[in-house]
């Protein structure tokens, strides 16, 4: 009974992503491309072999923790949209921190003082709308998205203005962090360590919101609030909690992003981790662990951006196009569970009311 | 004016996957009478009329209308025949007025309306309707009372001539309700109407119906003329033997001890409106304190402040002479518990598991919690199959979501949740029996009634005042957000309780 429900949790959103690679299919076809080529150049630049393995992975860790930003909030019943601004937050709050502490401290001092910053900067970024949302019956889905656009215009304030490297000139940018700060790649690969916190904040989450009494009452206010309050639990408490916790996962996508990927802080944050976490979170179905698998498929779709624009004449946008049409399509495959007969469970038929 | 139809339904069975919810019932209609449908909750009433509505397809037997058998396959088509349904819950657009939501259920598609010409037929059929409403006020503004004779009227107005009512009078006060079933009377005895009334008040049946047909489990299980049977042998034929109803002896009068205070205590409806002002009460040790009144007069409002789920905007609750704000750790040192009406609705996570659900107020302690962190599993679903197995919830498993239960079993996992904590002191009800058969009722009567033996303050907020007069010590009536009326049960007075329901 479990197993044919964790079936359908499994199933249907990869039909969803067929769907979309069909309809994607198409549209290469109208572009004049050959569908079956791009699918094929995507495989291999994305999964083809080891490196591409590594751009995949790269590009992956910064979508689990962003994806935690949108999974984590929806347990309580919140959609929150705000991962690209919490990321470039925790970028901002990361840089801060590095530049600030230099060559002051042993490098992995400052690496934990950009993660704790990035995250607080992050944290506190979601918690905005937590509190908006609690006290003032603020949506948080449009507060979140337009905390966004805050967020980036303060960021391109800062990289423009207070913290501005003269010499980047045509990308303004920060002054960039002192080498031995930045974070290192996983010996042997050219995968930076900002995977592992992106798995090890995965597998904490789905711990906190399995086993923890912290999850299960976060579960029953999200699922009635109602029931929660008759239960007395804090519901304001743990709407700022777990917004503050979702916001800085996505800060600490933003330190991965400056330490490990730019090295300083430019518009090159907001290249869309964010929006592609929400996806994530989506076909996840706001599972934690889902969302680390998840990360790795659309990691790849973006890591054969590339490749579809050199080998097949397609236009760079082509692979936000496809993110757009697999987010589409696995909205739509919400509305089918339960609807499909061969996946309910057989001994769960109609109970009339007694 | 035409003559209602005949209604007649033959040997009509309906199966859900294995439970038979209707077995081979015949009954009849005759045009020109009020014919009551009685039984329990889940004796299939609902189904029957359901399946003469065409919601459900019969799997066996005939719905006969005019002496033929007819395909009904949804509303329109019993619209058709001139059969109507008036439901419990009200189905009028709030915002817009009644010739508005007249007009509306005609359901034409017609692109304009000539309000000029509907006027004057709106006009014209008040003026020959049972009841009067004026046309021009907006549905909201209506007293429930009014709300439900506009129910009625659309029927009539729709040209139907065979009314099914399912508990009209059930958001309605005493008066209003004879009010509305008198007028009904007069037109059934016009030969205007027939009447199917589904009810489970004895009184309407003896004062207001011809003919009676009773279900029992799903069966046929007696019918007759009213004025040839008593109440006792309907009861007899409605629980299929004849049974008393059981009442716990109470034990001991209530203590001095106040366990429960409220002082001028103040709140809002959802929509900002003041919904109750200035109560104030003390509920001792050992005392149940019964809340009577009509539905929507501010005890959801009052309950919900005590429970925890409003916030009030005036006034203060202390509990033990402490100052209560619903927090879990006052719930928890102060040992209270609440039985909200709708257990689905308030106090259950639908989608989540029934072991879950029953550990919604011990998840965060030992044994279910270690270090108040972590969530030990095995000792959670222990103790749900400890708690399903004393209070009978029927569930496939422990792990099974709570909103595939039930009513009556989702009720019973929400008792088992708040009723065995051995060392309860307050308990909050409202309406704790609220559809729920007579056997479950019973044992609910009991167990509250056993809990105040133990000590237990109780405040049970009810709209049966049958019930409250049953197990109150104490007995208050609230109406428009207001006390109107306190006495202790012995000096109860019906007299006065009755103009106070409906705020005389």
């Amino acid at each position: 009974m479990l197993t044919r429900k964790s079936f359908e949790a499994i199933l249907l959103p990869m039909g969803a992503i067929i769907v979309a690679l069909l309809l994607f299919g198409l549209f290469c076809l109208a572009a004049g491309a050959n569908p079956f080529g791009v699918y094929g150049s995507i495989y291999k630049a994305a999964f083809g072999q080891w490196s591409s393995w590594q751009n995949t992975l790269i590009r992956a860790a910064p979508l689990m923790l962003s994806a935690l930003c949108t999974a984590l909030p929806a347990r309580l019943g919140l959609v929150i949209i705000g991962n690209e601004g919490a990321l470039v937050m925790g970028g901002v709050g990361a840089i801060i921190a590095g530049l600030a502490m230099g060559t002051s401290a042993p490098p992995f001092v400052v690496q934990i003082a950009m993660a704790l910053l990035g995250m607080v900067f992050g944290g506190a970024w979601i918690a905005i709308v937590g509190a908006l949302r609690h006290w003032r019956g603020v949506n948080e889905t449009i507060s979140s998205l337009l905390m966004n656009y805050i967020a980036i215009a303060l960021l391109n304030h800062l990289v423009g203005g207070p913290m501005r490297d003269p010499s980047s000139l045509n990308k303004p940018s920060s002054f960039p962090l002192e080498d031995i700060n930045r974070l290192g790649d996983i010996p042997g690969t050219r995968i930076h360590f900002g995977l592992i916190y992106g798995i090890v904040a995965c597998i904490i989450a789905y711990i906190l919101i399995q086993r923890t009494t912290f999850g299960f009452a976060a579960r029953t206010a999200g699922g009635n609030i109602r029931a929660a309050r008759i239960a007395g639990l804090p519901v304001g408490q743990l709407t700022l909690a777990i917004c503050f916790l979702a916001g800085s996962c996505a800060g600490l996508a933003g330190m991965v992003e400056v330490a490990a990927v730019h090295g300083r802080a430019n518009e090159s944050l907001n290249v869309g981790y964010g929006y592609g976490g929400i996806l994530v979170a989506f076909v996840a179905r706001h599972n934690p662990l889902a969302a680390a698998i998840v990360s790795m498929l659309l990691g790849g779709i973006l890591a054969s951006g590339g490749i579809l624009q050199r080998s097949h004449g397609l236009p760079d946008a082509t692979v936000l196009l496809f993110q757009g049409l697999v987010f589409l399509c696995v909205l739509y495959s919400e509305s089918l569970y339960g609807k499909i007969p061969a996946l309910q469970p057989k001994s769960e038929l109609a109970h009339p009311s007694a | 004016m035409q003559t209602p139809p005949e209604l007649e339904v033959y040997n009509l069975t309906k199966r859900f996957g294995s439970l038979v919810a209707l077995d081979q019932v015949s009954m009849k209609v005759r045009p020109g009478t009020i014919h009551a449908l009685l039984g329990e909750n889940g004796a299939g009433k609902s189904t029957l009329v359901k399946c003469v509505m065409g919601f459900y397809h019969p799997d066996h037997g005939d719905v006969m209308i005019g002496k033929q058998a007819r395909q009904i396959d949804n509303p329109r088509d019993a619209h058709h025949f001139g059969v109507g349904m008036v439901y419990q819950h009200f189905t009028s657009v709030p915002a817009m007025t009644v010739a508005e939501n007249l007009v509306l259920a005609r359901n034409e598609s017609h692109h304009l309306i000539n309000w000029a010409q509907e006027r004057e037929q709106l006009a014209a059929f008040m003026d020959t309707s049972p009841f009067q409403i004026p046309l021009d006020v907006p549905v909201a503004q209506l007293a429930a009372g009014q709300k439900q004779k506009l129910e009625i009227l659309k029927q009539i107005y729709l040209k139907s001539t065979v009314l099914i009512l399912d508990e009209p009078t059930s958001v309605l006060t005493p008066n209003e309700a004879d009010e509305v079933l008198g007028l009904l009377r007069e037109e059934v005895t016009a030969g205007k109407l027939s009447i199917l009334l589904i009810t489970h008040k004895f009184r309407e049946v003896s004062a207001f119906t011809d003919e009676v047909t009773v279900l029992r489990k799903g069966k046929w299980a007696g019918s007759g003329l009213v004025a040839d049977l008593s109440v006792a042998e309907m009861s007899a034929m409605m629980l299929g033997e004849s049974k008393e109803r059981k009442e716990v002896a109470k034990e001991g009068d209530p203590t001095q001890l106040p366990m429960l205070a409220v002082q001028g205590l103040g709140a809002d409806k959802d929509n900002g409106l003041p919904a109750i002002a200035n109560l104030s009460l003390t509920v001792h040790r050992g005392e149940i304190v019964g809340i009577a009144g009509v539905s929507g007069n501010g005890q959801k409002e009052f309950v919900e402040v005590l429970a925890g789920q409003r916030s009030p905007t005036a006034g203060t609750i202390t509990v033990n002479g402490e100052p209560y704000r619903a927090t879990r750790e006052e719930m928890t040192r102060h040992r209270i518990f609440a039985l909200p009406e709708e257990p689905l609705k308030n106090a259950c996570v639908p989608h989540m598991s029934v072991a879950e659900n029953m550990a919604l107020r011990t998840f965060d302690r030992p044994p279910q919690a270690k270090w108040s962190i972590w969530l030990i599993w095995s000792a959670i679903r222990h103790m749900a199959t400890g708690l399903i197995a004393s209070f009978k919830v029927k569930t496939p498993s422990p792990d099974t979501p709570i909103e595939n239960l039930s009513g009556g079993n989702v009720q019973r996992a929400v008792l088992a949740r708040e009723l065995s904590e051995e060392g309860i002191q307050l308990l909050i009800a409202a309406n704790p029996c609220f559809g729920l058969d007579f056997a479950a009722v019973d044992d609910i009567h009991s167990q509250i009634v056993a809990a105040r033996n133990r000590g237990v303050a109780v405040l049970l907020v009810s709209e049966d005042l049958d019930e409250l007069l049953v197990l109150s010590d104490r007995l208050i009536v609230m109406s428009e957000g207001k006390f109107v009326y306190e006495s202790a049960i012995a000096d109860a007075d019906l007299a006065t309780i009755g103009p106070a329901m409906a705020g005389h």
